[in-house]
């Protein structure tokens, strides 16, 4: 399933501070996009994604943003951009975003998606359409094969 | 090749001779840095390296800011997590309530950041040190994580963009004035993934809490870091507080930008963020009649003293509007203290305003100032999103020290200009 989003989506509704006192992914998951979407945390399912306009996560460093999005079972993020910290936490804790526009333009709920995160291109089954991300850096293909940045680190050696 | 300030400290901390925007590196930091309620999660982190030691228990600060003194149960829980791994590795900085002030007031103030530095920090207003030519950016807790065992973090070199400041800004402008007029020009993304390195002749007439107050909201631009050049009047906030010895940086007479905006200071007007985004800004001219509940001074965005001077400037010998709470959190004890000698607090108390103890607490609606269903409030905090402050159907506007208190005089969004006729 899609779940499709607007521009700007910030991380406060994403998970809001009240909910912060925890740092428990499944607990963290319970709040996901209350803020904006009270039906989303009823709905999704594993394997499901997400697709919004541009400057998603924008906002507070919380990595419990990703980490409540990830935890609620969604594979992939695609937006027509991503706000930075927000685009590291992703990238750090292995939780797949792609940036594309016309993706995030041509997709809409309901839709079936295919993705290859290691070529960046997005099949979109349901209108037989194709759209082509920009592949992620080696460097970061890394990380993200690694499980996140701690696995990264711990693959080179500690310090 | 051609750098701008930015991409030459950057430089320098990855041992390159050049970088250039887009090229990933891998930088020496110089201080990592977390609160309450990042901390944990990079706690859980970092203990999967199954290390004993941090990097360097100097280079690493930690301040429970957010949701102290602890406001619940689980709160305390994320403090004493916190507070034991302080305590496990042998923190220098760590500060407990009683030193502890909101981070991006404290650090500045202790002298623990200082020109030239790279600082990663698990919040995302961390870019406030770039007020002392400094880059500094927020990142995530794994980020953190990672920093602290190995000192180093890796950036994507960015792009800046060059703002020329001119002239002199009117009697009731200030930095936040400065920073929200920008944000509304060039919009919430507006500096996505780059720099603002902020230059000209204006920059003179600006005090260091409004340099900090811009560099604070670089974010709000989707701004990796904000920055400004170092003067004499950075040098002489440095004297006497800087811990270590520092580098200044400049940029390259010649360095490329993405874009370069003049804004003529002289021109700005006292300006409001409307809900429920940043860039939604109007003029004091333009707000109409907009009826508040709420006033909040503070936050390390305006929470330091000229901060409180200011209000206290127009609050002195008025009284708060009847049904309006005004509350004012200074940034640290030490401007706490600096506040009551200089007669700023018995003026505020004077006039109906609430002390409180330095915390993030309303900013981001954790506690001690939560707005119900229906609740409007004037903040010189940074956010306006849905919510930010308490129940969805609540609604922040952001403004300057000035306008909100003023806006607590008369209990409708207000013109310091007119508030405060001599």
């Amino acid at each position: 399933m899609v779940f499709k989003y607007g521009d700007n989506i910030d991380t406060d509704v994403i998970i809001p501070a009240r909910y912060l006192a925890t740092s428990e992914p499944g607990e963290l998951a319970k709040f996901c996009m209350i803020d904006i979407d009270d039906t989303f945390v009823g709905k999704v399912q594993d394997g499901d994604i997400m697709v919004a306009g541009k400057n998603f996560g924008c906002g507070s460093s919380r990595e419990h943003a990703p980490i409540a999005i990830k935890a609620s079972g969604i594979k992939c993020v695609i937006a027509k951009s991503f706000a930075r910290i927000f685009y590291r936490n992703a990238i750090n804790i292995g939780l797949p975003i792609l940036e594309c526009v016309e993706a995030a333009d041509g997709i809409e709920e309901g839709n079936e998606v295919e993705i290859n995160l290691t070529t960046g291109e997005i099949r979109n089954i349901t209108k037989n359409e194709t759209y082509n991300a920009q592949p992620f850096p080696e460097f970061m293909q890394k990380i993200m094969q690694a499980d996140g940045l701690m696995g990264y680190v711990k693959s080179k050696g500690g310090n | 090749m051609a750098m701008t300030m930015t991409q030459k400290i950057l430089a320098k901390h990855a041992n390159l001779e050049h970088v250039v925007a887009g090229q990933l590196i891998e930088a020496d930091l110089d201080l990592v840095l977390g609160n309450d309620i990042t901390t944990p999660v990079a706690i859980k982190e970092f203990n999967k390296l199954g290390l004993d030691e941090v990097f360097d228990k100097d280079k690493v600060t930690i301040v429970p800011d957010h949701f102290t003194p602890a406001k619940d149960i689980q709160a305390a829980t994320q403090c004493k997590c916190v507070r034991e791994f302080a305590m496990d590795k042998q923190i220098v900085n760590y500060f407990e309530v009683g030193e502890m002030g909101i981070e991006h007031a404290l650090l500045p103030e202790k002298g623990l950041v200082v020109p030239g530095d790279v600082i990663i920090g698990a919040d995302s207003h961390t870019c406030t040190y770039g007020a002392l030519g400094a880059f500094s950016t927020g990142i995530g807790s794994t980020d953190m994580a990672a920093g602290m065992a190995t000192g180093k973090a890796w950036f994507k070199i960015p792009e800046a963009i060059k703002f020329i400041l001119t002239n002199k800004p009117t009697e009731y402008v200030s930095g936040k004035d400065i920073i929200l007029h920008i944000i509304g020009l060039i919009g919430v993304d507006g500096a996505l993934y780059k720099s603002m390195e902020f230059v000209g002749d204006g920059i003179a007439h600006l005090s260091m809490d409004s340099r900090f107050t811009m560099a604070n909201m670089a974010i709000e631009a989707g701004a990796k870091n904000g920055i400004f050049p170092v003067d004499e009047l950075t040098i002489e906030y440095l004297n006497g507080r800087a811990k270590r010895e520092y580098t200044v940086y400049e940029a390259d007479s010649d360095a490329i930008y993405s874009q370069e905006i003049t804004i003529d200071l002289s021109k700005v007007r006292p300006t409001v963020s409307f809900p429920h985004i940043p860039d939604n800004t109007r003029t004091i001219d333009e707000v109409g009649e907009v009826k508040i509940d709420q006033v909040i001074i503070g936050s390390c965005t305006n929470g330091r003293l000229e901060d409180l001077r200011i209000s206290a400037d127009i609050l002195r010998g008025k009284k708060v509007a009847k049904g309006v709470r005004t509350i004012v959190f200074p940034g640290t004890q030490q401007i706490y203290l600096d506040a009551i000698k200089e007669g700023i607090v018995t003026d505020l108390i004077e006039a109906g305003c609430v002390m409180s103890t330095p915390t993030c607490g309303p900013c981001l609606g954790g506690h001690m100032g939560i707005l119900a269903a229906g609740e409007r409030a004037v903040t010189t905090t940074n956010r306006n999103f849905v919510g930010r402050m308490g129940h969805v159907d609540s609604e922040v506007y952001l403004a300057s020290p000035a306008v909100a208190a003023a806006s607590a005089v008369t209990g409708y969004i207000s013109n310091p200009e007119v508030v405060n006729q001599k």
